[in-house]
């Protein structure tokens, strides 16, 4: 019926994914108008045209074909391990930490670009390995190197975060990719000897404070636990229903740290209350489940590869800030898709959102096609 | 497929691809209902909890602290009161940057040096909890400079409040003591937060101390909205303290002021006392210190001055000092040897001394044949040694002892010593020694091992002169019951009042010092206290080992109402220092207006009141040390320097009792005519009050 009056081009679209994440974003320039006591500056409207320029660059990007992604799979992998050496030595003249790049009219951060484009480079590698050699070890020695080089260097930087990011989704793509369960199990067992290990010589100060804050916040309400009892106060006291739009005190009073940013969640749940957490919760799975789909609809190899890793990376930014901000994580700082006030994450968001439309339409047009 | 591990094909990782993106969004799922779930619990079960703790966040509550009870005199004058105050407070805990709000707040409030200095030992003291005064009693304009400046400076705090206020400043500073911050200790016994809020003071001394309970109130309490940085955002409500209650004393609180004015440049002690019940009506000790100083807490210069100046200002003298009362005891003993049946009109011979056995003990003069009377009168020591070795020293301590001598008096608020006076038991206790007919010779005319305050001296003279066993009490409505009787028939108090009558209005040692009133007569006795075992006299030398001056008297002679005791220390003879300064608060409880035409004559050639004096004092210790002082100690350290002020009182017991008393009562050559004690140098006068009238700021 609706083809009648909508062309056919833009009935075409995703509209089931693409409305529920406006919705979504909409509501996060709710949130952020709130936050900003009130106003449509400086978050809520710069929320919503940041979310207009990326959607008609992941159309774009949907719209791009297969070949283009393969071919530009290995050099953009490149490119974006060079700028990432980059953003290291010009942090080192500097002197500190840096993790973007001035570019003069924008400011690129390449550990974010990293996260879809690590998923590319994997999926284009498992696609090309033949099927005998995945469960080959010397498959998982290459892999392992692309994962690696990156996630090192940003961990360098330092951003634990990102970097546990980017390792997340080559996980997820090399779990999916079919080598032997074992590995995995193994891998796990071994991580998880080599953890405390790891906290008390890898780990920055800074960060191991906020590991042993998110273990137990109360020792240290003023201090590192600032951050997560706050929060905790916030959600928790906005209830069922929350306190309603412009109420939320936590935020409003500045007792909520990084309310427009990090902890976005908790200044929503503080007005919202938990309806306004299940109904987060339901557009993110509602897009997880779709994004699944998608890769299980999957032409071939490497679209199923690329798609079910894009919508894994989304997921681990929504996990990992939402179990920060509900205490069930360490401060870590990710900020929430789609809530949170930030250019960049969104980006990389909606390029993973606008890969897996690409996987969409080129499984559609390849079974229109008879392929 | 599962057997078939060797080989791998595209096929067996289409199907390994199918499981384990179920396991990745069963996953997920599970993420998302673990995230539900926990919302749930926080906001739903636990939703109490974090409620209350945003609501904690969210609404501050501010105490208010009460006005404390004003204290009042008999008339319901203020002693101690409050006035409205504009002042700036520090709260260390807040303050982000020390040095720069501190350099800021000292231009805006143009602090000098010395009081920034002051400012940083404050805030060095304070726990972070604690806030510090930075200025009070501000004017308008620089209040409101501060003001404005506020979003700037983190830990600055303006209030619009009551402090505490004491009109006549160090007149009453013994009387009433001071209040201050509470101290971390204070906080640690009376876990009270609002010991902590900014502006409350608790009473540190004396009656501001002991009467805390009454005179705190309860205090108001103000709800309001705040910032996590501590910014109002709107008041929600509020609740009126309850002002402390009032406290009333027995006290004239004019009469107060002007004996300690009257008091000048001497150290010295008044205690006015109504004899007929026992009212104090005015407790002096001068000089003191300013309270007003003491409610935003004592700078490193004033703390110098305080402990610098010999005249001892952190000392109650009226009831912490303690001297040889000499022959201001001669009433008592007299009523003493009347009470063991010497016959007042026996007459003894004074050939200018006593022999006792191979020691010759020197009286002041030749007095030739004197009666009881003329012997008061005169202050004969001869005819005292001779009935007091006839009568025996130990019918003497007992009378003295119910005349209020050596005796300590249920006075709230108050720390009195007792003194001594000695007997047998006493010296064998105190020295291992045996009482010797010296010691009685010496304690008979109120020398040797006697000591006693001048609260006492009030007392005895109270006693003496109404007959009447009275009982000192200074809240007002208090009275205290009298003691039993006293054991002297009329006919033996006339005697002690007839001599007491001719000291002053007869040819006695105090003929300078009667009333200049119509009709309104005084009876009294001079006293003159030796420091030090000297050979020479006295009355000159050194301040410090000049004699003691005494007087006690009561008017009007024939209808006794009010007894007066004055002790000058180092003031020389009694007619000359002491007596004076009582025919002057006398003279003020009869005619304030010609009592103040002399003290304001007097206080032209002294640079002003003691309030004018300590201000230019401390401009001059200002320009002379600047910040050089060492920094003051806290509470316990300031309490410890006032208990040794006590202990730099020179021994008056046991020192003097081999030259012998020889303490005359008045100057050689009747030189003391004209009786105004002549603003003797003392070491500490040059710094303090150069005689240039008209520099009160």
């Amino acid at each position: 019926m609706s083809r009648r009056i909508v062309p056919e081009a833009i009935a075409r679209e995703p509209w089931h994914v693409i409305l529920p994440l406006f919705a979504l974003n909409t509501f996060g320039s709710v949130v952020l108008h709130s936050a900003a006591g009130g106003h449509m500056q400086p978050w809520a409207l710069l929320h919503e045209i940041h979310f207009a320029v990326f959607l008609v660059m992941a159309l774009i990007i949907s719209r791009l074909p297969r070949e283009l992604f393969r071919r530009l799979a290995f050099p953009g992998y490149i490119v974006l391990v060079v700028l990432l050496l980059i953003v290291e030595v010009a942090g080192k003249v500097s002197g500190g930490s840096q993790r973007w790049l001035n570019l003069g009219f924008m400011q690129l951060q390449p550990s974010e670009l990293m996260k879809p484009g690590i998923i590319l480079i994997l999926a284009h590698f498992y696609d090309n390995l033949p099927p005998t050699m995945t469960r080959h070890w010397r498959s998982l020695v290459s892999a392992g190197a692309l994962v690696g080089v990156p996630a090192l260097l940003v961990m360098l930087q330092p951003d634990l975060g990102t970097g546990l990011a980017i390792c997340a989704g080559a996980a997820v793509v090399i779990f999916l990719a079919g080598p032997p369960l074992w590995w995995f199990i193994s891998a796990g067992a071994a991580a998880a000897a080599i953890a405390p290990i790891a906290f008390f010589t890898l780990l920055h100060d800074y960060q191991r404070k906020r590991v042993l804050t998110f273990l137990d916040p109360e020792s240290d309400p003023l201090g590192t636990g600032y951050h997560i009892t706050q929060s905790k106060i916030a959600i928790g006291s906005g209830g069922f229903f929350g306190k309603g739009f412009g109420n939320g005190s936590q935020s409003h009073l500045d007792y909520l740290p990084e309310a427009h940013t990090d902890f976005a969640f908790a200044t929503m749940a503080e007005e919202w209350g938990l309806l306004g957490g299940l109904f987060v919760l339901a557009v993110f799975m509602w897009l997880f489940r779709w994004g699944l789909q998608v890769a299980r609809r999957a032409p071939d190899r490497f679209s199923m590869l690329l798609a079910a890793g894009m919508t894994f990376t989304i997921f681990f930014y929504m996990a990992i800030n939402m179990m920060m901000v509900m205490g069930l994580a360490p401060v870590v700082g990710i900020p929430l898709p789609f809530i949170s006030h930030g250019g960049s994450a969104l980006m990389t968001n909606m390029i993973c959102v606008g890969v897996i439309m690409a996987v969409d339409r080129w499984s559609k047009r390849g079974s229109s096609l008879g392929l | 497929m599962l057997g078939e591990q060797k080989h791998v094909s595209s096929g067996t990782l289409q199907n390994s691809f199918d499981r384990r993106s179920v396991v990745i969004g069963g996953l997920q799922a599970s993420v998302g209902i673990l995230l539900a779930v926990r919302q749930g619990w926080i906001g739903l079960v636990q939703n109490e909890k974090y409620k209350m703790a945003s609501e904690s966040n969210r609404v501050n509550l501010t105490l208010i602290p009460p006005r404390r009870g004003a204290i009042l005199d008999r008339n319901n004058a203020p002693i101690a009161t409050n006035r409205a105050d504009l002042r700036i407070d520090l709260v260390p805990e807040r303050l982000v940057d020390k040095e720069r709000t501190i350099a800021e707040l000292g231009e805006l409030l143009s602090l000098d040096e010395v009081a920034l200095q002051d400012l940083r030992d404050k805030l060095d003291k304070a726990r972070g909890f604690q806030s510090v005064e930075a200025a009070s009693g501000l004017r308008d304009d620089v209040y409101n400079r501060v003001l404005v400046r506020l979003p700037d400076m983190p830990g600055v705090v303006a209030h619009l409040g009551y402090s505490r206020w004491y009109p006549t400043g160090p007149s009453v500073a013994h009387l009433v003591g001071y209040v201050g911050p509470a101290s971390a200790k204070d906080y640690e016994k009376e876990k009270n937060p609002l010991l902590i809020t900014p502006g409350f003071k608790i009473g540190k001394d004396g009656l501001e101390k002991h009467f805390e309970a009454t005179l705190r109130g309860v205090p108001g309490a103000r709800r309001a909205e705040v910032t996590a940085n501590g910014k109002v955002v709107r008041d929600l409500d509020m609740r009126d303290e309850i002002p402390g209650k009032p406290l009333k004393l027995t006290i004239n609180a004019p009469l107060q002021d002007y004996a300690a004015r009257r008091i000048g440049l001497e150290s010295a002690a008044v205690v006015v006392m109504d004899c007929q019940n026992g009212q104090i009506l005015a407790l002096t000790s001068m000089p003191a210190f300013d309270p007003n100083e003491f409610v935003g807490g004592i700078g490193r210069l004033q703390w110098k001055m305080l402990n610098e100046d010999d005249h001892i200002p952190l000392l109650n003298k009226a009831l912490r000092g303690l001297y040889p009362p000499g022959s201001t005891m001669k009433p008592m003993a007299s009523l003493a040897l009347l009470t063991h049946g010497v016959d007042p009109d026996e007459r003894v011979s004074c050939p200018g001394g006593y022999r006792l056995g191979n020691r010759f003990f020197r009286c002041d003069a030749v007095h030739g044949s004197v009666d009881m009377r003329t012997a008061i009168e005169k202050s004969c020591n001869t005819y005292f040694w001779a009935m007091a070795h006839r009568v025996g020293y130990d019918a003497i301590a007992p009378v003295a002892k119910q005349l209020g001598l050596g005796q300590e008096f249920d006075l709230p608020g108050t720390a009195q010593r007792y003194g001594t006076i000695p007997d047998a038991a006493w010296k064998m206790r105190r020295y291992k020694q045996e009482w010797s007919a010296a010691d009685s010779l010496n304690a008979s005319i109120g020398q040797g091992y006697v000591s006693v305050s001048p609260l006492q001296l009030a007392v005895m003279t109270s006693r003496i002169a109404s007959g009447r066993n009275v009982q000192p009490s200074l809240i007002f409505g208090q009275d205290k019951p009298l003691g039993p009787a006293l054991p002297f028939t009329p006919e033996q108090l006339a005697v002690a009042h007839d001599g007491m009558f001719r000291v002053v209005n007869g040819s006695g040692t105090a003929g300078a010092s009667r009333l200049p009133l119509d009709g309104i007569q005084m009876a009294g006795k001079t006293g003159t206290a030796q420091v030090r075992a000297l050979v020479a006299r006295g009355h000159f030398g050194d301040w410090k080992s000049r004699d003691h001056s005494l007087f006690v008297c009561y008017a009007p002679a024939d209808a006794p109402r009010y007894a007066i005791s004055v002790v000058v220390e180092h003031g020389t003879f009694g007619a000359r220092a002491a007596a004076p300064i009582a025919r002057d608060v006398m003279t003020f409880l009869f005619d304030p207006a010609k009592a103040m035409a002399t003290l304001i004559e007097l206080e032209k050639t002294w640079g002003g009141t003691p309030t004018e004096r300590m201000n230019a004092k401390y401009r001059a210790f200002v320009s002379r040390y600047g910040t050089s002082a060492p920094r003051v100690g806290d509470d316990e350290a300031v309490a410890k320097t006032m208990d040794a002020a006590e202990n730099t009182q020179p021994p008056s017991d046991g020192a003097s009792n081999e030259t012998g008393p020889t303490r005359p009562e008045e100057p050689p050559a009747q030189a003391a005519p004209e009786a105004e004690p002549a603003p003797t140098p003392s070491p500490a006068a040059p710094t303090g009050a150069p005689p240039a009238p008209g520099a009160a700021p």
